[in-house]
């Protein structure tokens, strides 16, 4: 078994705001996250798939064919948008990176079929990361 | 959902790596450089992990201002700009970094209650770094 990880980037803006809480619980809870303008990251996209090396080839998966999976099932659909505004997953749901993890684990979960997906990193900022293992 | 979050820090601290029960050549031979009498500084970063289920009203696993506010208090405000040798903590062991990442997870398990913590990681340079998770399996 070996594990393999693709690395990509992407921008987008979010802003965090749940409706049932009041004015002052959002500014508390979510601090500067809360404002309604938005602000913007560059995040960090790791992806880590596993798998056995397959003898004629000695890959575990095509890399190219990873790349194209990541770009049209993720980042087309993330890099430069607004999250909150522009991405189905956040129309009802905060767009924290606990939840863009899960989000982007659940875009690709299903689509590779040579590799197992393993874990979905994203990082917001280089000190703050989230990891995703398709658990319950 | 259980998603693992992990916050990074930065402090900085001297050491000199010694053993009272070794002659000065068994410690020269020991730690190496890192016996020289005076000790030395590193600039550590420090990643903690926490673990736990996204809570649906904040989507959150846990909030960052209150990770952020025990590890300062808990492990930022206790060794930052110090000399570890002098700190209660090393009273009886050597600040090696295995020691002082031992340290920081039992600390934090104490101090930090609203997730699960899963591991510490602690580097000392960029070449070098060491991970506990309180005695668990680490994860890939």
């Amino acid at each position: 078994m070996v594990y393999l990880t693709r690395k990509c980037e992407f921008s987008a803006s979010h802003y965090y705001h749940n409706p049932e809480f009041s004015a002052e619980e959002n500014q508390r809870i979510f601090g500067k996250c809360a404002n309604l303008n938005g602000h913007g990251h560059n995040y960090t996209l790791e992806v880590t798939v596993k798998g056995d090396v397959d003898p004629k080839t000695g890959f575990v998966v095509d890399l190219k064919a990873l790349k194209e999976i990541l770009n049209r099932e993720v980042l087309d659909a993330l890099d430069h948008r607004h999250l909150n505004k522009e991405v189905p997953e956040f129309l009802q749901q905060i767009p924290t990176t606990e939840n863009l993890a899960i989000a982007i684990w659940n875009r690709l979960q299903g689509k590779l079929h040579v590799a197992k997906l393993h874990r979905v990193r994203v990082y917001e900022l280089p000190d703050l990361f989230v990891d995703f293992y398709g658990e319950a | 959902m259980k998603v693992h979050l992990t916050r990074r820090y930065l402090f900085s601290a001297s050491h000199r790596l010694h053993r009272d029960g070794l002659s000065e050549s068994e410690n020269q031979a020991t730690y190496g450089k890192c016996n020289n009498p005076h000790g030395h500084g590193h600039n550590y970063a420090l990643e903690v992990t926490v673990s736990g289920q996204v809570n649906p009203q904040t989507g959150m696993v846990c909030n960052l201002v209150d990770l952020d506010g025990a590890v300062h208090r808990e492990v930022l405000d206790r060794f930052d700009h110090e000399n570890l040798n002098a700190r209660q903590e090393f009273v009886a062991t050597v600040p090696t970094t295995e020691n002082l990442s031992e340290v920081i997870f039992n600390i934090l398990k104490q101090s930090f209650t609203a997730a699960h913590l899963e591991k510490v990681r602690l580097e000392e340079t960029m070449m070098n770094s060491f991970e506990y998770a309180g005695g668990a399996d680490l994860r890939v």
